[in-house]
């Protein structure tokens, strides 16, 4: 697998480190209900489809980014840095 | 025997090796199995249960039968297929599966029980008694099952890991794969082509097919000499792609030096490839397959290609009377050839009622073989057509059931082959690893100028796409045949008919299969273990799928394949896990001391992937607990030197650098004054505790983190998720810099002593109180002091760039030992912490929360924090949770155990009753007793309470105290002094 870090290029996914689904940039506020922070903490989607979630790059720019690719077929669409699309996650 | 004039070895030169244990001749460019059939040897190996007497049926990587050991000792290389095998001057190999001899093996008693051998008799046997497995069965398995055996003993071999990017990469050699890549090559494609022969040219040097008029190995040559002024294309010889992966990722392994007699010094034995091309082209060919007739593996019997190739590519026949046996009419090509070159072609048996030949020869249309003769060797077959039979004596029987595609790597993304009523085979689907296209006959292409049709067609897709344009227009001149089959798969009769010949798996194990229900073309593959050998039935598979589409009725197409999965040919481990071996195992990182810690005798202890001193013995002491005794109680009198550039160090900077810390640690720090350390803890988002450590506030703006030496890693990657993922908008930057600084802890009652001899400018604990840092002058270098200790005494840690680490801490050490003290070790600095109830990862195992160690109060009212939400759960908040102790022995047995559980003292000591257990012990010459901590639930409030810690593995049970979690110095006076 290769993800294309906007910084160093397409690299292959060795030098990453997978967090999972992107939803967790969207912490929520402290006094949030129960609810959305038991979502948070421990609820994720696991779609058959296009996903987006969260690769480090480690052992190389030490960039987070989004990644957005599709479990069914394994294409892999886009890599965003987050810090260019933080609060525009759709 | 061999035939004059015919084949592209090298007659020049002669080779010598040996096959268990005799002496061989053959010439440069023979495999093991050319030239043995070329000494006219018939029996190869013995198959895998019932150990019958096998030669070889093919003459590529698919055999199934010639599996040989290469090389002896620590060398020996087991289940090399005699038929990829170079030979070489001095190569020594041997035959497997036998014992005593080749000729005369003693498990082959197996053949005759065979009908109580077969399918499912593990399954059915090895059940009962219960307690005869793993006394009796497994042992006996064990022994029974694999072909060849590895030595045991360490092999020195090298092998090499590598990655290689092009445009284009090219999976085989032969005619297609050649056209692709002289196309794309002068289009100005940066190409690899990959061919696993140690020859280019695929079929082409197995035919006496011209191509532009001269002969298909010549203009072979041609093209390579074309290829080879290129420099953008790269060639690779006996390199295999075994598997592809996800956005154009592709596996080979290329066999450096199994074929030379010595390597040198800088050639490995394998490379582990990784390609990565923007787009690939599939030219991987066609296997030939059998037909599944009574007694068809005898030695002799073999694929009807494979004769070809050993006749036109090696000059061997492997018979002097040969009888082809097909349904198709390519084999015919191997009656032609050897005609020509003067050998006896006693019978052609064509199936197909309508079959024709022009050669002069008894010929059989609309025939059988139903059975054949020779134990050690093929000596007679049996042809049977309309009912009549007729013995013909033949020392050599070619057989073609067909061809199939090659069409493994495309299944290794999900992709389903489909079938094909033309070619009564299986054919690639379309568009299944993404920008791959398959050409040739690997897509069921069966004539060399479809196949350079198909490999102009594609290649000249990729070329346009690529904004490039092709300049070979022309195709080759070749010959034009259709190639013409009809079904046959097996023939009725007495006698075993064999598929799987290196599992022994028949066509009758396959109709039991059926009739047991296994009709699932999956559950069939493992009940009788059909393509599960080392060549995963790559001659055999379709036809056992065909009779098991007979058996239950179903069509070819709905009865389906199994899954091909990577690798297509076996990968060694070695090449895989190349430098994974002993000290390649891991990186080891060392600090500036670590020599100096070497040459005082210190043993190096692991602490992640960092190499520190475990203690620094003296003369006369004989074991770590005395020098750990002397270290303790010369920092706890006098004064010690330690290493802990381990700690990770993170160097923060920025206006907004205050809100990061606020936000990671639970504490303020915010309020953090500047020349000032903090202690603080790190919260998990979950509520548990990650890592702590201090954090100085060098200058404004300015602040350095220490993380403990597990976490660093972790906790670098959690600043940089909260920096960029939480909080993009502050402003402010950090960086790893634990490689960049040296830092040694000096701690005693003589340590201010002892860093004044180094300062530039002395400093007082007036001046320099406890929690301070400072930027100061290091004997005229610029380094860092920070007032903080792990070990419950006055002590300071001193930073200076990494340059001058060694020296510093050998002055350190001379000047110490000058006073009274020295360097001490992991041991001592553990116990000290221990006795200061100091946290390290025994204690912060990923389920504990700062409530469990008694820190709650550190999580400040006034702010947020990372994990702030989640630890003020009722659940994290219980009194009856496992909460931080310390305990000390107060019984008759004295020792506390680490990992021991801890009861309350009138419980049975059973896991119901389980209330907690030992984290860390040692020890402590401090107190003259051991002393532990470790989780109780409910332990807080227990307090002076006795209670037993048991070890059930060792047997061993304490009475406890549980006692102040800081034995040594409970108010800290030492600290501040």
């Amino acid at each position: 697998m290769r993800i294309p870090c906007p910084i160093c290029g397409e690299r292959d996914r060795r030098e990453f480190y997978y967090v999972g689904d992107a939803e967790i940039v969207n912490r929520p506020s402290p006094d949030a209900s129960e609810d959305l922070w038991n979502d948070y903490l421990h609820n994720r989607e696991n779609p058959a489809g296009v996903t987006k979630d969260l690769w480090y790059h480690e052992s190389g720019c030490n960039s987070w980014l989004i990644v957005t690719r599709n479990t069914v077929t394994h294409e892999v669409e886009s890599a965003e840095l987050t810090v260019d699309i933080k609060g525009d996650l759709s | 025997m061999r035939v004059a004039g015919k084949g592209l070895i090298n007659r020049e030169k002669t080779l010598n090796f040996k096959f268990d244990g005799r002496s061989y001749k053959g010439f440069e460019g023979d495999t093991v199995a050319s030239a043995l059939l070329a000494s006219g040897e018939k029996v190869f190996g013995r198959s895998f249960k019932y150990h019958r007497p096998r030669g070889v049926l093919t003459a590529g990587s698919e055999e199934p039968n010639a599996l040989i050991t290469v090389g002896q000792g620590a060398f020996q290389d087991p289940n090399v297929r005699a038929t990829t095998q170079e030979i070489f001057e001095g190569l020594i190999t041997r035959s497997q599966n036998n014992w005593p001899n080749l000729q005369y093996d003693i498990l082959s008693v197996n053949d005759l029980f065979s009908n109580f051998l077969g399918a499912g008799f593990y399954y059915k046997t090895f059940m009962w008694p219960k307690s005869f497995w793993e006394k009796i069965y497994e042992p006996f398995i064990r022994r029974a099952a694999g072909l060849g055996a590895l030595s045991g003993l360490h092999n020195s071999d090298t092998y090499e890991k590598a990655y290689a990017f092009c445009d284009l990469l090219i999976i085989g050699g032969g005619p297609s794969g050649l056209m692709a890549a002289k196309i794309a090559a002068e289009a100005g494609l940066d190409v690899i082509l990959a061919e696993q022969e140690p020859i280019f040219g695929g079929r082409l040097n197995s035919e006496t097919e011209k191509v532009d008029g001269i002969l298909g190995s010549d203009w072979v040559a041609k093209i390579i000499e074309e290829l080879k002024e290129l420099d953008n294309v790269r060639l690779f010889l006996r390199t295999t792609v075994t598997g592809v992966y996800d956005q154009g990722t592709f596996a080979a392994v290329e066999r450096v030096g199994h074929h030379l007699p010595d390597r040198g010094n800088d050639r490995p034995l394998e490379c582990f490839w990784r390609f990565v091309a923007k787009n690939s082209i599939l030219a991987a060919g066609a296997i030939e397959r059998a037909i599944a007739f009574p007694n068809n593996d005898r030695p002799g019997i073999m694929a009807a290609s494979a004769v070809r190739t050993y006749l036109n590519r090696f000059g061997v026949s492997p018979g002097r009377s040969i009888a082809l046996f097909c349904n198709n009419n390519t084999a015919h090509n191997t009656a032609k050839d050897l005609l020509e070159s003067g050998i006896n072609i006693a019978a052609i048996i064509d199936s197909r009622e309508d079959s024709k030949t022009d050669l002069d020869v008894p010929f059989y249309n609309g025939a059988e073989v139903s059975n054949t003769f020779g134990r050690q060797g093929l000596n007679s077959i049996i042809v049977k057509k309309n009912n009549t039979e007729s013995k013909i004596e033949v020392d050599c029987l070619a057989v073609s059931g067909g061809w199939n595609p090659t069409l493994h790597l495309t299944c290794h993304m999900n992709g389903r082959p489909t079938w094909d009523e033309k070619i009564l085979s299986f054919v690639p689907e379309n568009g299944v690893i993404p920008n791959m296209a398959v050409v040739g006959a690997a897509n069921g292409l069966m004539d060399t100028h479809s196949c350079f049709a198909s490999a102009q067609k594609e290649v000249g897709l990729i070329i346009k796409a690529s904004g490039k344009t092709a300049k070979t227009k022309r195709l080759p001149k070749t010959e034009i045949t259709k190639y013409e089959i009809s079904p046959k798969w097996s023939v009725d009769g007495k006698g075993r008919a064999w598929l799987d010949y290196q599992n022994d798996v028949t066509v009758k194990d396959i109709q039991q299969s059926v009739q047991e229900n296994f009709k699932s073309v999956e559950h069939m593959k493992r009940y009788t273990t059909q393509g599960m050998a080392i060549d995963q039935g790559k001659n055999s598979n379709v036809a056992s799928l065909a009779i098991l589409a007979d058996a239950t009725g179903r069509g070819i197409p709905e009865t389906g394949t199994t899954t091909f999965r990577p690798p297509f040919v076996p990968v060694s481990i070695a090449a895989m896990g190349k430098n994974a071996q002993g000290i390649g195992f891991a990186p080891q990182r060392y600090t500036t001391s670590h020599v100096a810690s070497v040459d005082r005798g210190a043993p190096m202890v692991e602490a992640g992937l960092w190499y520190r001193p475990s203690y620094f013995p003296e003369v006369g002491e004989t074991n770590w607990r005395q020098s750990c005794d002397r270290e303790i109680e010369m920092v706890r009198t006098n004064v010690g030197v330690c290493d802990v550039s381990t700690l990770g160090k993170i160097d923060i900077q920025g206006p907004d650098a205050h809100r990061l810390l606020d936000f990671v640690y639970t504490n303020m720090f915010s309020t953090l004054k500047v020349g000032k350390v903090r202690y603080g803890l790190m919260l998990r988002e979950d509520g548990h505790v990650m890592d702590d450590g201090t954090t100085a506030h060098l200058a404004e703006n300015h602040y350095v983190m220490t993380t403990t030496t597990a976490a660093a890693g972790q906790v670098m990657r959690h600043l940089d998720f909260v920096h960029q993922c939480l909080h993009p908008e502050w402003d402010l930057g950090f960086i790893s810099v634990t490689e960049q600084w040296a830092q040694f802890s000096i701690a005693g009652p003589k340590s201010q002593e002892l860093i004044n001899a180094v300062l530039d400018k002395p400093i007082s604990s007036e001046t320099f109180p406890f929690m301070s840092c400072a930027s100061v002058g290091i004997l005229g270098e610029a380094g860092r002091l920070f007032r903080i200790s792990f070990s419950g005494e006055h002590g300071y840690e001193i930073a200076v760039p990494a340059r001058f680490g060694e020296s510093l801490f050998r002055l350190l050490v001379s000047r110490a030992e000058e006073i009274g003290g020295g360097p001490y070790g992991m041991e001592a600095l553990n116990i000290l912490r221990i006795e200061k109830g100091f946290i390290t990862h025994a204690e912060i195992h990923g389920r504990i929360t700062a409530f469990d160690l008694g820190m709650q109060r550190m999580i400040s009212e006034k702010k947020d924090c990372i994990g702030k939400t989640s630890a003020s759960r009722p659940g994290l908040l219980d009194s009856e949770r496992e909460q931080l102790i310390a305990l000390k022995p107060v019984g008759s047995v004295k020792q506390i155990v680490a990992g021991a559980h801890l009861f309350d003292l009138n419980d049975e000591p059973v896991r119901e009753n389980d209330r907690g257990y030992v984290t860390s012990v040692g020890f402590s010459p401090t107190f003259g007793h051991f002393i532990g901590l470790g989780f109780f639930k409910g332990g807080q409030a227990r307090l002076g309470e006795q209670i037993k810690m048991v070890d059930h593995l060792r047997g061993i049970e304490t009475e406890c105290e549980i006692v102040n979690t800081v034995s040594f110095d409970p108010k800290g006076d030492r600290l501040r002094d």
